[in-house]
């Protein structure tokens, strides 16, 4: 069972098949069922990957005959790690929503948009790729604005308007390179392989760069995320933090940087200033955060800062840093995002403000939260702390003065997170809630908990689970671009 | 030419059907005849295309394949015109008359071969719908719009006509191949010759509603009753650039230098014209002829930029843009009926109440916007690569910041439907008929196929 094909495919059946579930308990059994299958299928990939530098779990269908477009995706190692973490979070996301009920159209699409993530990610020629990354957009924006709260029309309107915009920069790109290649082919080699003159890398660079700069995203592409974050359901923010934004900075890796190399070269200082600028601005910002979400989705901005920074440093640790940290953040967003909903379900309140001192009552949930917080925060034995240190040392590497700014994320987030928790857990209960009760967190809760708390120690103790995946593409990649 | 003289004489039969009250069996006949045209026309796909009647006509595969794409889609609107006609008038024969007439008319114009044709066709199709548009007697608006559009209309035949004149003088022939054979021909091409192109480009844009060219479009497409709106729009305008893309490809490619900037300058405007304002309006008919003015602008992409794919890339784009229009035209006639408004508010809600409703047209507005998986997405991929081929990324650029804009008004119907509470507490849905539902559905699921494999409309050209 290694067929890309059938992986991709089953999200889109489990999408059809969800969208006629009319009841809210059968919706979300099935959705489990499904998310879990397709972990399942991943896995066969997973231990059939030889690390080395190829492609590997090939398949190309001729797609638009007249235009030579072809339908081809692959797995190498920087795609794997990104294919493991949306299957992976998959079934979590879907167990995460198991408190409330949801209709079968909400699962559904969840599904179809794990269909564009997956297509994003092992995407070998663009066309599939642009598909992917407008595929996935449709059904986040539905989830956001039907399921959401707040202003949520306007606010994603904008998200939906802004990405869109971004997106269409990079067709434009795309149509131009399909006409450069001389036999007008927009496969990954062919584009990678294009002679193109530095001027033209130049403006390629921003349309590229611009369309995964909104997503990822990147200071000053930033505006629409708090909002978008703070008003989306848990399970979307989960779905946007956790995965989608990895689509900008994979895009980056795979496609910004063989195509316009010189283009990275003249601006990629431009880039990492705004990489610095926006980890030091989202982590102030964070600092002055009343709302829990938004204080996650700006400490969100600022790590997504140092993983583009530890992308534009072009060099192995680097690299390497990026690619881990983008699992680790996964991880640890779609657990922090999921306690912040289960102490609002809990509480009715997301204002940090208003908690405080439910360790007394929740031990269990006041273990793993510092578990995950530790994990947030890079401490050593946690899976951040190889993340943070590998982009340390790839930035450092690239100039000092970037990696002295960017490492004040590590202690601006240590502070504010562990600010965060201590507000949270620890001093008296709030006012009046003495006597409520608290649940601590049991059945499905402490799963998904458990099983996100497991891999932060897990890729703690032993990132080479992912780093060897990854080193042998990632060294050939280095090798094949040089600046 | 089996398919033409079957549908007038369709056409005439069904005057009949009318006069001795036979109404069940109009449309069932229409259909009837529609299908025994498609039949002729498929019959013909491997005959070698050669001018007939004396040079008259052509049926090649440009021709065949939109003008079995017309009458598809004539069909699909018939479907919809079952109950449709019946509430507005007793006389309904004349509806489905008038409607094969101006059908006739626009597959003339597909496959015109010498501009006496050209002429002819536009005029049958012309004729027809002056009066399908002001069909609805006691509107002050639908006689305001065919008046319009009857001055109008004639206004740009004159030019038309003046054009081929022109031509006519400088060449001395109507016959496409003369024509070409005279501009590759001779050293230095008559002035007259150059001026008739002007004029014919005006009369062409005119008809196919293009900036500055335009301003009947609105007022028209407002005023007429919703089902012909979808027929102009459709069916028409894409006889209209068949005949468009015929004259350049086949005469006036090797005078580009002259023509190419002139046209340039009208899809620029044409594609900001029409989207900006679009953006402006309140009622959802009103938008959708503003943006079919853009879609008039990215379609002329194929023509301003012709090559031997540009056949295959408006193929796609009409289909497409038919296919949407079919759908939000016939979404429109059911929350009309409702509501009794067309504006932006009428749809309010609708998710809740008709979700099959919602998700059809949904499908469409994302098509029209071109998002990917639907073959509006395939149609505008085409063009700017048709575009891009010829010229360079500017124009390239404009036209994704109009695709942006176009995203925001076709977004804010789908907002409308699942976001906002409906007006009035109503908790029943509406009352669709089956045949409005199968349309519909077949509309929407062409565009999904189109949108993930062109390829089995693409493989005939």
């Amino acid at each position: 069972m290694d067929n890309l094909f059938i992986l991709l495919l089953l999200p889109v059946i489990g999408a059809l098949v969800l969208s006629f579930a009319k009841d809210a308990k059968t919706a979300k059994m099935l959705a489990l069922l499904i998310a879990l299958l397709e972990f399942g299928l991943t896995l066969p990939f997973l231990y059939q990957f030889i690390p080395d530098a190829s492609i590997q779990f090939e398949q190309q269908f001729l797609w638009i005959a007249s235009l030579g477009l072809s339908f081809h995706i692959g797995l190498d190692g920087i795609s794997l790690p990104l294919v493991l973490l949306t299957n992976g979070l998959m079934p979590l996301i879907v167990l995460t929503s198991f408190g409330k009920s949801f209709k079968g159209s909400f699962y559904a699409l969840v599904s179809f948009m794990q269909f564009g993530l997956l297509l994003v990610f092992v995407a070998l020629d663009a066309f599939s790729f642009y598909i992917g990354w407008e595929a996935a957009l449709i059904p986040i924006y539905f989830i956001c604005a039907l399921w959401g709260d707040g202003d949520r029309i306007n606010i994603n309107l904008k998200f939906f308007v802004y990405t869109f915009f971004g997106s269409l920069l990079m067709l434009v790109a795309l149509v131009f390179l399909y006409n450069q290649s001389a036999e007008k082919s927009l496969e990954w080699a062919a584009l990678a392989s294009l002679d193109l003159d530095e001027g033209t890398q130049r403006w390629l660079f921003w349309a590229f760069f611009i369309a995964f700069a909104i997503k990822i995203p990147v200071f000053p592409f930033h505006t629409w995320q708090p909002n978008t974050y703070t008003h989306a359901p848990a399970g979307g923010t989960m779905l946007l933090a956790g995965v989608m934004l990895k689509m900008g900075v994979y895009g980056l890796i795979r496609w910004l940087m063989p195509i316009a190399p010189f283009g990275v070269m003249a601006y990629g200082q431009i880039v990492m200033v705004l990489c610095v600028i926006g980890i030091v601005y989202a982590s102030i910002i964070a600092f002055k955060q009343k709302d829990a979400k938004r204080l996650i989705a700006y400490s969100s901005i600022a790590h997504l800062g140092l993983i583009t920074a530890g992308v534009f440093s072009w060099n192995l640790e680097g690299l390497q840093g990026s690619i881990i940290q983008m699992v680790n953040h996964g991880l640890s967003v779609v657990g922090l995002f999921f306690i912040i909903d289960l102490i609002q379900d809990r509480t009715g309140t997301r204002l940090i403000a208003d908690w405080g001192g439910y360790a007394a009552k929740a031990p269990r949930l006041a273990w793993l939260f510092l578990l995950l917080i530790m994990g947030a925060i890079g401490l050593p034995l946690t899976n951040g702390f190889i993340g943070e240190f590998l982009l340390l040392k790839g930035i450092f590497d690239y100039g000092v003065w970037y990696a002295v700014f960017g490492g004040l994320t590590l202690i601006f987030g240590a502070v504010y997170m562990l600010r965060f928790y201590k507000k949270a857990m620890l001093g008296p209960l709030p006012e009046g809630a003495e006597q409520s009760s608290f649940e601590d967190v049991h059945g499905y809760e402490l799963v998904v908990l458990l099983v996100i708390g497991f891999f932060v120690l897990f890729l703690g103790v032993w990132p080479r689970a992912i780093l060897e995946l990854s080193e042998a593409s990632v060294v050939n990649l280095l090798n094949q671009i040089k600046f | 030419m089996g398919a033409i003289i079957t549908l007038s004489i369709l056409g005439i039969i069904l005057l009949y059907f009318g006069l001795y009250n036979a109404k069940k069996a109009l449309l069932p006949t229409a259909l009837i005849g529609l299908l025994v045209a498609i039949g002729f026309y498929v019959s013909q796909w491997n005959t070698v295309p050669d001018p007939i009647f004396n040079g008259m006509v052509v049926f090649d595969h440009l021709a065949i394949s939109f003008s079995i794409l017309c009458i598809v889609i004539t069909g699909l609107i018939l479907l919809l015109s079952k109950e449709y006609f019946r509430t507005m008038s007793e006389h309904i024969a004349e509806y489905y008359t008038l409607i094969l007439f101006s059908l006739v008319g626009a597959l003339l114009v597909n496959c015109y071969h010498n501009f006496a044709m050209l002429f002819i066709g536009i005029e049958i199709m012309s004729v027809a719908l002056y009066i399908l548009v002001g069909i609805r007697k006691n509107d002050l608006a639908s006689n305001e719009a065919s008046m319009k559009y009857f001055l109008m209309g004639a206004f740009s035949t004159g030019f038309l006509l003046f054009g081929i004149t022109l031509m006519y003088g400088a060449s001395g022939t109507f016959d496409l191949v003369g024509l070409r054979n005279y501009v590759n021909g001779v050293s230095a091409v008559s002035p007259l010759f150059y001026g008739g192109i002007l004029l014919m480009l005006c009369g062409l844009c005119f008809k196919i509603g293009a900036a500055p060219f335009h301003f009947w479009t609105p007022d028209v497409y407002d005023g007429a009753p919703i089902l012909i709106t979808s027929f102009m729009s459709t069916v028409v305008k894409i006889a209209c650039f068949v005949g468009f893309l015929r004259l350049f490809s086949t005469v006036l490619v090797p005078l580009d230098g002259f023509w190419t900037p002139v046209l340039l300058t009208i899809v620029v405007i044409t594609l900001f014209t029409g989207n900006i304002t679009a953006l402006m309006q309140s009622s959802f008919k009103r938008m959708m002829a503003y943006s079919s003015i853009s879609h008039a602008g990215y379609m002329l992409f194929a023509i301003v930029a012709v090559s031997v794919s540009s056949g295959s890339s408006m193929l796609v784009y009409a289909s497409a843009y038919s296919l949407a229009s079919v759908i939000a035209f016939g979404a429109l006639i059911l929350v009309k009926r409702r509501t009794g408004s067309d504006n932006f508010e009428s749809f309010n809600g609708l998710a809740k109440r008709d979700p099959w409703l919602a998700l059809v047209l949904s499908i469409a507005m994302f098509s029209l916007a071109g998002i990917p998986l639907t073959a509006g997405f395939m149609g505008k991929f085409m063009m700017f690569n048709q575009a891009m081929g010829a010229f360079n990324v500017t124009l390239l650029v404009l036209a994704a910041i109009n695709a942006a804009i176009g995203v925001y008004y076709y977004l804010h119907v789908v907002v409308n439907m699942y976001f906002k509470a409906p007006a009035a507490q109503e908790e029943k849905g509406l009352e669709i008929s089956a045949n409005y539902k199968v349309v519909l559905t077949i509309a929407a699921l062409l565009t999904i196929v189109l949108g993930v494999y062109p390829d089995v409309i693409l493989s005939f050209l």
